[in-house]
């Protein structure tokens, strides 16, 4: 958890509010799209998501404020894109926490152990 | 919740992580390094106030660089002495400015047995299913390894 092992991940505070933008299940399959679909304009990415246009272009603003999408101009429309990066690092991030138990379990029996 | 390289003891589920770790130390010390709450906080790195008490909170400030400004608060359930502990926390609080006090505790229980030469400490971890923040985390990880895929597609088709 020290600095330096935790610099190419994201910073504690700064995985709450991503993870907060996550909790939606809208947002969860507009990511879902993105990933599968690459760049694609608030119009492609409203088809079949049963909420209005507005809706989707407040939740992309959402992702967007994580840094987990960012648009485009493509010709005369906008477009959306997945930011990759941003994704790779909440990944070591959930990888982090995981590990958190191993380096308790470790630091006891250190503890435990350099006293006999 | 899923580690990448598991001992063979290690389980993790959505709901639990399990760990078992064999310490060459006695029972008796093994015990005091878990329920004294001045020794728990020198392993784990908190500076808890006062001693662990059945049915009672207690807290204290982390003390790992750079998580100085987190709060530690654990609700203590059982102490079955030399044998099991246990006690209730927030996993995942790291925001100083929220209020997790109304969200759902995971339940942390460290299980002891006595070995050759040593301690065998149990230690689970779980409830994580209730805690909004770890629901959020697995349906990423569920979506992972499609996005992977089709990243990969998209990285051929641009190249």
């Amino acid at each position: 958890m020290s600095r330096n092992k935790s610099a190419a991940a994201l910073q504690l505070p700064d995985a709450v509010p991503l993870f907060a933008a996550l909790g939606d299940a809208t947002r969860l399959r507009l990511l879902g799209r993105l990933s599968a679909g690459g760049a694609l304009s608030i119009t492609r990415l409203s088809e079949g998501a049963g909420v209005t246009r507005q809706a989707i272009t407040r939740h992309l603003h959402a992702l967007g404020d994580v840094g987990l999408v960012r648009h485009a101009r493509r010709g005369r429309e906008r477009v959306w894109d997945l930011n990759r990066e941003r994704l790779d690092r909440a990944k070591r991030y959930l990888d982090q926490i995981a590990a958190q138990w191993d380096d308790a379990a470790e630091r006891l029996r250190a503890f435990v152990e350099d006293q006999e | 919740m899923a580690v990448k390289t598991p001992a063979p003891n290690d389980t993790t589920s959505t709901d639990r992580i399990e760990k078992r770790v064999v310490l060459r130390a006695p029972r008796t010390r093994v015990w005091r390094a878990l329920t004294n709450a001045e020794e728990f906080g020198t392993w784990f790195r908190v500076k808890l106030e006062g001693a662990f008490t059945e049915g009672r909170p207690i807290r204290g400030q982390m003390a790992i660089p750079d998580y100085e400004h987190l709060t530690l608060e654990m609700l203590i359930e059982r102490i079955d002495a030399e044998r099991y502990f246990s006690y209730r926390w927030h996993p995942y609080a790291v925001d100083p400015a929220a209020d997790y006090s109304t969200e759902p505790t995971t339940l942390v229980e460290f299980t002891l047995e006595e070995t050759n030469g040593g301690t065998a400490v149990t230690i689970v971890e779980s409830g994580f299913d209730r805690i909004p923040v770890a629901r959020q985390a697995e349906a990423f990880r569920m979506n992972d390894a499609g996005w992977t895929g089709q990243i990969k597609h998209l990285e051929r088709y641009v190249a």
